[in-house]
């Protein structure tokens, strides 16, 4: 399984964010490193999520903010190593859209945001045939916070399902 | 005529690790093609099986979106860069 080193102040930072933007999905870009086995989290670059129509269970970033994080990235000697997006009311566990819309190598972070309070936070990489999603270890493991342990009880994480 | 063609680097893998692939094309559909003849792994990642561009690939050439010029039909001249820009999306 691959690894990504997130640090603490980060894992709070996403989790934040998507406490901030309940019941509305928030995103954003993860700058860091990549080495060959040696992944590690340095930055994040919040986005605004441009789905106006469904973003309570949609998030998009397009083209002209992935560019911009990418300059954020170089600008700090870094590069945009992923994207974190929460799933408000529902488990940190990729679904078919997220699925269909990954691309590979990059690392996706979710965490699950239940009535408001960010939980379990669950990373994952697209397999190169693009058939599913494989976890990604966080590390050091974030450490639960109490409302996330009821929704981490129902967690498959070897699934690539989850969509509603 | 030739053309630089920008990879992100998520499909880097998949064409060598290169980060700038040079061929030779005369339209912005006939360079992606090329691409793919080439790197044939790299197919899935920006077409979809009935043969179209994934909605959350783009493509510009030099700082231009092709979806504001001639979309795949766009010409290409000699040193035009071709970038492949991701978009991101999901959800639950």
């Amino acid at each position: 399984m691959e690894t990504i080193a997130v640090p603490e102040n980060f894992v709070r930072e996403i989790r934040a964010h998507g406490a901030e933007t309940y019941p509305h999905e928030c995103c954003g870009a993860i700058l860091g490193t990549d080495a060959e086995n040696s992944r590690e989290v340095r930055a994040l670059h919040k986005l605004v999520n441009r789905r106006d129509d469904s973003p309570r269970n949609r998030f998009s970033v397009t083209s002209d903010d992935v560019r911009d994080a990418d300059r954020a990235a170089r600008k700090s000697g870094l590069e945009v190593i992923g994207w974190y997006h929460s799933h408000p009311d529902h488990p940190a566990l990729p679904s078919e859209f997220d699925r269909e819309h990954a691309w590979p190598w990059y690392s996706y972070i979710i965490v699950s945001v239940m009535n408001g309070t960010a939980g379990t936070m669950l990373s994952w990489r697209l397999t190169d045939d693009r058939l599913r999603f494989e976890p990604e270890k966080i590390s050091p493991e974030p450490i639960a916070e109490p409302e996330s342990q009821t929704d981490s009880s129902n967690l498959n994480t070897t699934s690539s399902g989850g969509s509603k | 005529m030739p053309v630089n063609v920008m990879i992100p680097t998520p499909l880097r893998p998949f064409v060598g690790k290169k980060s700038v692939i040079e061929l030779k094309a005369a339209s912005v559909g006939e360079a992606l093609r090329a691409l793919t003849t080439e790197f044939a792994d790299l197919r899935k990642h920006l077409y979809t099986d009935d043969g179209k561009i994934r909605s959350f690939v783009n493509v510009y050439v030099n700082d231009e979106d092709i979806r504001y010029l001639e979309k795949e039909n766009t010409p290409l001249k000699d040193g035009d860069t071709v970038s492949i820009v991701p978009s991101i999306a999901g959800g639950r």
